[in-house]
């Protein structure tokens, strides 16, 4: 069944946007990531006009992490204290990454630089979570070492410490500031919720508990998406409803399928499949940048 | 097969009667054939025309001397107006018409027919690829200050066999003609592989097409052409143009305006986007709240049951 997109003015086949939705959505429910990093660049090759995927991209997050958080809610494995931190510096972020993002659009480099910042970015947090991972997997079966309830790092040693109840954290409020700021400079650029460099972040950085990084990470997430949807609705007319709308139906229902069956999963199996999701669309977006591509020239409209 | 075709014949000046369609006045000569020295098919010194035109020069100029029976266009169109509606999936455009001539038809090569359908031009850039550092990087680009977004040539021969170059660029029919001009610095060294990967990239998404052969001409009096918009069309007012050439020479042209306009749920939509942005990007994240929502409890609710 094609349908014709108003914003987007393509026409696109609706089951396979419900399709693409829903294999994002389940992402999201399983890893805690919003599936921006996902979606765009399948958005990108379904015919999407980039800044219309990025926008729209950014609605749909919104969407399954809202879906995704509730069901986190119920289970209690949200740390509402620690995502409102990570939020404001998330907002921040947000809004210089968008400062320096029409700085990079007047060098004409926007294309460059987004991807290699997933090439960097996915690199090595991949690599991280899947040394750590194994690494973990191999102690479970072999509990020889005692595990500790987390490493004490540099960033237990700064100042303005704050309780974090439900991840049992007593940390100072500077890390998780700069994480949420982080992430949120690295959203506005690359047009992702940035969920893949916040669950590492957390669980490496933080030293929060498994348990609670998806849900927590979902809430400052649901936050930020929606800021930069209405920015971009506002600021760019490319917000597409009628794309948004397909790939959400597809997503929520995904992002509920996730959540189920990331509480059956083990939180070393659940580490090891992101790990190598991660590496594999960093592989991909190497390749892109290294190999010659088949298309030398592009086109894209307007005059900078 | 005469009486079909004047059957035919009297059904379509009926139609005409009602067709919308204006005559074209760009032909200075008011309607006196121009020709030239040149015959189709002469071979041009190489020098002479570059082969593959630069859309920035100038119209060439053609001399202008009236000569042979004056032969016009007259034809119409299926549907004057397009609506993109929700399940838009393209649209094919039925151009047809008759020439009309006092003296019988003229001895000499036959007559030969190009249909173009043009959508409105926009400005785009062309970036090129080099290898950086190991790296594929945008480095050069050029700026093309107008390139129509959708431009259809529907023909009844091989295009290069019935148009004189001159005539081309006059009247701007071939795909590399149909883009306007460069807009600022040319900074490379040639735009032409730059305006060929446009033509060629646009052609991969089926938004520039040359058909040749596909216009049916009977007796040199009656004609069709079918034309297909795709469905990824752009709002605005496309232009569709019927040139009557013989020898390689446009003797006629024929000008009528097709209205593409998004129309019910698309049309609501598209212009709260631009006119209420604000509204329109809270409502886009209503429906994700409501609908994320809406899904996590419906779950709850079977996971229960």
């Amino acid at each position: 069944m094609q349908i014709y997109l108003p914003i987007a003015e393509v026409s696109v086949n609706a089951f396979t946007l419900i399709g693409l939705g829903g294999l994002v959505g389940l992402m999201s429910g399983l890893f805690g990531v919003g599936g921006g990093f996902l979606i765009t660049p399948l958005l990108f090759f379904i015919g999407i006009p980039p800044p219309i995927a990025v926008a729209t991209g950014a609605n749909q997050v919104v969407a399954s992490s809202v879906s995704g958080v509730l069901a986190h809610v119920k289970r209690k494995s949200v740390d509402f204290r620690m995502g409102w931190v990570l939020l404001a510096g998330g907002l921040v972020g947000s809004w210089l990454g968008v400062w320096v993002f029409t700085i990079l659009q007047g060098m004409g480099q926007v294309d460059l630089v987004v991807q290699l910042c997933y090439v960097v970015f996915l690199g090595l947090i991949g690599m991280m979570m899947l040394q750590e991972s194994i690494r973990a997997l191999r102690r479970s079966r072999h509990p020889t070492t005692r595990r500790r309830l987390h490493q004490h790092m540099w960033v237990h040693r700064l100042p303005a410490k704050m309780k974090f109840r439900a991840s049992g954290l007593y940390i100072s409020v500077i890390p998780p500031l700069l994480v949420g700021l982080a992430v949120g400079v690295l959203a506005a650029i690359m047009g992702v919720g940035g969920g893949f460099i916040m669950v590492p972040a957390m669980i490496y950085l933080l030293g929060m508990p498994t348990k609670v990084v998806v849900g927590t990470s979902l809430f400052q997430i649901t936050f930020v998406t929606a800021f930069t949807t209405v920015m971009h609705a506002v600021s760019y007319n490319t917000v597409d409803i009628m794309l948004a709308v397909l790939l959400i139906v597809g997503g929520v229902i995904g992002a509920q399928f996730g959540t189920t069956l990331g509480a059956k999963l083990r939180a070393e199996q659940l580490r090891i499949l992101l790990a190598l999701l991660v590496l594999a669309v960093c592989l991909k977006l190497a390749l892109d940048l290294f190999l010659t591509p088949d298309e030398l020239f592009a086109i894209t409209p307007g005059i900078r | 097969m005469r009486g079909a075709a004047r059957g035919w014949g009297v059904l379509l000046a009926l139609m005409l009667a009602t067709a919308p369609g204006a005559r074209a006045q760009e032909d200075e000569a008011g309607g006196v054939p121009p020709t030239v020295p040149l015959r189709a098919g002469d071979i041009l010194p190489e020098d002479s025309w570059p082969t593959y035109p630069d859309p920035a020069q100038p119209r060439a100029d053609v001399a202008e001397e009236p000569v042979g029976p004056v032969e016009e266009v007259v034809a119409g169109l299926s549907s004057d107006a397009v609506a993109i509606t929700a399940s838009f999936d393209g649209s094919d455009i039925l151009i047809y018409g008759a020439i009309k001539r006092e003296t019988p038809i003229p001895q000499g090569p036959p007559l030969q027919i190009i249909v173009t359908v043009e959508a409105p031009s926009q400005a785009v850039t062309v970036w090129r690829k080099q290898r950086r550092a190991g790296i594929w990087v945008n480095t050069d680009s050029v700026r093309i200050g107008a390139a129509p977004g959708f431009y259809a040539v529907a023909t009844t021969a091989a295009l290069d066999d019935i148009l004189l170059p001159e005539w081309d660029s006059r009247y701007r029919i071939s795909l590399p003609q149909a883009m306007r001009a460069f807009a600022g610095q040319i900074a490379v060294e040639s735009a032409v592989p730059f305006t060929e990967a446009l033509i060629r990239l646009r052609e991969q998404d089926d938004l520039y097409r040359l058909d040749e052969g596909s216009v049916k001409l009977v007796e040199q009096t009656l004609f069709r052409a079918d034309v297909r918009l795709p469905a990824n069309l752009v709002e605005g007012s496309y232009k569709t143009r019927i040139f009557l050439l013989r020898d390689g020479q446009v003797i006629d042209v024929f000008v009528a305006p097709i209205d593409v306009r998004k129309v019910g749920l698309e049309r609501w939509l598209y212009r709260l986007a631009f006119d209420q942005p604000f509204l329109y990007g809270l409502m886009s994240l209503a429906v994700a709240v409501v609908a994320g929502w809406g899904a996590s409890a419906l779950f709850r609710r079977l996971r229960r049951a």
